[in-house]
C-alpha cells in the first residue's frame, strides 16, 4: 500500500515540475513582460535597462525560473497588466464561484448517474435500460456547449425559470438568506448542463459494472441465504459497484476544467473559465499563466488522488 | 445442382478466409444504421465539397450591410447573420472548413500515436515505461486550455498552425489504445519467429505488427474523427480555432453568444447546431459498427 503511494508521488513530482517548466516556458514567449505597462513610454531606455536590472529580468532563464517558482510557492503571481493588481487577489474573488460551480456540477452528475446506472444495470435488456441507453447515446454526442446554449434558450429566455448570467442577483447583501438563495439559482442551469453531459460515461460504466457483479458467486450466496431482491441490489451489488465509480472522482477534475470553460462563457458565469478566456482575449499573460498552472496543478493532484483510492478499492491495481 | 453447391461452398471458404478489412465491411452492411450513417456521410461530404467548389468563399464572408439579420427567405434560404452573410453559404463553408480539419487532426494524430504506441508496446521494458510516463503526463494536462494559450501566442496564425497545435495534444488515447494492442501481439509465435530469422526491429514493427492491428487503427481514427469535429467547433466557438474570415461549424455558434441572436434569430445557430450534432451521430454510428466487426463476439452476422 505505501509502496505503491510512494512510486505514485515519485511520478507526481516530476510531473508538477514539467508543468511549471512548461508555462515558464510559455510565458517566455508570451510578449510584454513585468515592466510591460507599467513604464511611461517617454523614460529613457537606460533608466528601464537599470529597473530591468535590478528586477531581475536580464538574468539567464533558468535562474528566472527559479525566481519565479519562489514566487508561486509563496502565492505571488505577479501583477495583472490589465487590472494592475496582484493575480492572487483577482483569482481569489473568481476561485470561489468556480469552487461551487464545480461542487454542483459534481454532485448532481452523482444523483443522476447513480439511478440511471443502478436501473439499467438491473433491468439490463429491457424497455428501461434501451430507453436509457437512448439517452447516453445522444449525450455521448453532443458537445456541451450545444447543449448549455440549448438549456440556455429554453429554460433561460424562453420559459424565464432561470437567470440568463451572472452568479448572483445585484443589489443583494452577502449573508441573508436571500442572496444565498439567489446564487444557488444562478448556480443550478450551468452546473445542470455539465452534468447531464458529463455523467454520460458513469452511467455506462456504472451499468457494465453493475452486469458484471450480477453473476458473480456472493450475489448467488445472498439469493440462496433468502435476501429479498432489493436487498440483494441495493447492499451486496451497489456496494461492490460503487466503489471504482467514487473513485473516478479525481479524473473527473480535467473533465469539469473544460466544462467550466465552456460553460462560464456561455451563462456569464465570473469564474475562472470566464477569467482566463478574458485574460488570453486581452494579453494579459501574467493571469492567464496563474490560471494555467492552477488548473493544470489541480488535474495532475485529481490524478494522484483517483488513483490512490482506486489502489485501497482495488488492489490489483497495486501489483503492477 | 452440384455446381450450385459447389458455388455456395466456396462463397462459404471465402466469407470464412475474409481479411479484416472484408469483415469490416459485412459488418457494417448488415448494421442498417450504421449503413445509413455512411451513406449519410457520404452525401454530406460531396454535397458540401462540391457546392463549395462553385460558391466562393470570399463571396460568402463578404459583408453586407443592406441586409443585416434577415430571417430567411427566398433569397436567403437560412437568412443572414449580423454582417449580412448568406448564414447557407457559410453552414456550407463551415461544414467543409470542420470536416476537413477533423480529417487532418485525426490522420496526423493518428500517425503520431501509432508510431508512439507501437514502439511502446513493441519494446516494453524501461523503453515502455519512459515513453508511458511522458503519456501519462500530456494526457492529464487540461487539453482546451493549452490549445487556447498556443493558438494565441503563436505567431503569424494560420489553419496549418491550428492543426498542428491541435494535433500536439490529441494523440494520447490512440497511442495508449495501440501500445496495450502491441504488448500483445510482441508474444506472438510469428513476431518471435521474425527475430530469431534476424528481421529489423523497424519491419517487425511497421510490415509485421502494424496490418495485423490495422482494423483497430481504423475504427480508433473514425471514433477520433467525431470527437475532433466537436472539439474544433468547441475551439472556433470560444474563438480560438479558425480566423472569422473561415467560418467553421462553431463560429456560427458563437453568434449565439449574443443573447438576441439566441433568443430572436435561430436561423442562425440551429442549423449548425444540428449539423455538428449529425455529423458526429453519423460518425460514430460508422464507428460503433466497425468496434463490433473487430470484436468476433459482439457481430452481428
Amino acid at each position: 500500500m505505501w509502496k505503491f503511494i510512494v512510486r505514485r508521488l515519485v511520478i507526481t513530482f516530476p510531473q508538477l515540475i514539467l508543468l511549471s517548466v512548461l508555462i515558464f516556458l510559455l510565458a517566455q514567449a508570451m510578449p510584454g513582460d513585468a515592466l510591460t505597462g507599467l513604464v511611461d513610454p517617454n523614460i529613457d531606455p537606460e533608466t528601464i535597462e537599470e529597473q530591468r536590472e535590478k528586477l531581475g529580468l536580464n538574468k539567464p532563464w533558468y535562474e528566472k525560473y527559479i525566481d519565479w517558482v519562489g514566487g508561486v510557492v509563496q502565492g505571488d503571481f505577479g501583477q495583472s497588466f490589465r487590472y494592475k493588481m496582484p493575480v492572487t487577489d483577482l483569482i481569489e474573488e473568481r476561485i470561489v464561484n468556480t469552487f461551487w460551480l464545480s461542487v454542483t456540477a459534481l454532485i448532481f452528475t452523482y444523483i443522476i448517474a447513480v439511478p440511471l446506472g443502478m436501473i439499467s444495470g438491473r433491468y439490463n435488456d429491457t424497455i428501461l435500460d434501451s430507453s436509457i441507453a437512448g439517452y447516453t447515446y445522444i449525450g455521448f454526442a453532443t458537445p456541451l456547449f450545444i447543449f448549455a446554449l440549448v438549456l440556455l434558450w429554453i429554460f433561460g429566455f424562453h420559459f424565464q425559470w432561470f437567470p440568463t448570467g451572472g452568479s448572483v442577483a445585484p443589489g443583494l447583501e452577502p449573508g441573508t438568506l436571500e442572496y444565498v438563495m439567489s446564487r444557488i439559482q444562478h448556480l443550478i442551469l450551468p452546473a445542470l448542463s455539465i452534468a447531464i453531459i458529463q455523467t454520460v460515461s458513469t452511467v455506462q460504466y456504472l451499468r457494465s459494472e453493475i452486469v458484471d457483479t450480477k453473476q458473480k458467486d456472493f450475489v448467488i450466496t445472498a439469493r440462496a441465504k433468502g435476501a429479498s431482491e432489493s436487498r440483494v441490489y441495493n447492499r451486496h451489488i451497489l456496494r461492490n459497484s460503487l466503489l471504482p465509480i467514487a473513485a473516478f472522482f479525481g479524473y473527473e477534475i480535467t473533465m469539469l476544467i473544460t466544462g467550466t470553460i465552456f460553460v462560464e462563457q456561455i451563462f456569464s458565469f465570473p469564474g475562472m473559465g470566464q477569467l482566463f478566456i478574458e485574460s488570453v482575449l486581452q494579453r494579459d499573460f501574467s493571469v492567464v499563466n496563474a490560471v494555467v498552472l492552477l488548473f493544470g496543478a489541480a488535474a495532475i493532484l485529481g490524478a494522484l488522488l483517483s488513483d490512490i483510492i482506486l489502489s485501497m478499492v482495488d488492489p490489483r491495481i497495486r501489483i503492477k | 445442382m452440384e455446381l450450385d453447391k459447389k458455388e455456395t461452398q466456396s462463397q462459404q471458404n471465402m466469407e470464412h478466409n475474409s481479411t479484416g478489412l472484408r469483415i469490416l465491411w459485412t459488418e457494417l452492411v448488415r448494421d442498417k444504421l450504421a449503413l445509413v450513417s455512411l451513406i449519410m456521410l457520404i452525401v454530406i461530404v460531396v454535397f458540401v465539397y462540391g457546392i463549395s467548389f462553385v460558391m466562393d468563399q470570399d463571396e460568402i464572408v463578404k459583408v453586407d450591410l443592406f441586409s443585416i439579420h434577415e430571417p430567411p427567405s427566398k433569397e436567403f434560404i437560412l437568412g443572414t447573420d449580423y454582417g449580412g452573410r448568406d448564414v447557407f453559404g457559410q453552414l456550407i463553408i463551415g461544414t467543409r472548413n470542420s470536416l476537413s480539419i477533423g480529417f487532418i487532426v485525426t490522420f496526423l494524430s493518428g500517425v503520431i500515436g501509432v508510431i508512439f504506441g507501437l514502439v511502446a508496446g513493441y519494446f516494453g521494458g524501461h523503453i515502455d515505461n519512459i515513453l508511458m510516463r511522458v503519456l501519462d503526463f500530456f494526457q492529464v494536462l487540461p487539453f482546451i486550455m493549452l490549445v487556447i494559450v498556443f493558438v494565441s501566442i503563436v505567431p503569424n496564425y494560420t489553419i496549418v498552425a491550428f492543426s498542428l497545435i491541435f494535433t500536439a495534444f490529441s494523440w494520447m488515447g490512440i497511442a495508449r489504445l495501440i501500445r496495450s494492442k502491441a504488448l500483445q501481439e510482441k508474444e506472438l509465435d510469428y513476431v518471435q519467429a521474425s527475430k530469431t530469422l534476424g528481421t529489423s526491429h523497424f519491419k517487425i514493427i511497421f510490415r509485421e505488427v502494424m496490418p495485423n492491428i490495422s482494423s483497430l487503427i481504423i475504427v480508433t481514427m473514425t471514433l477520433n474523427l467525431a470527437s475532433n469535429i466537436g472539439l474544433e467547433s468547441g475551439l472556433s466557438f470560444l474563438g480560438f480555432g479558425f480566423p472569422e474570415s473561415t467560418p467553421s461549424l462553431g463560429t456560427l455558434l458563437s453568434y449565439a453568444t449574443n443573447p438576441q441572436t439566441l433568443e430572436n434569430r435561430w436561423w442562425i445557430w440551429v442549423p449548425a447546431a444540428v449539423m455538428i450534432l449529425v455529423l458526429m451521430l453519423a460518425v460514430r454510428n460508422v464507428g460503433e459498427a466497425l468496434r463490433r466487426a473487430t470484436d468476433a463476439r459482439q457481430r452481428k452476422g
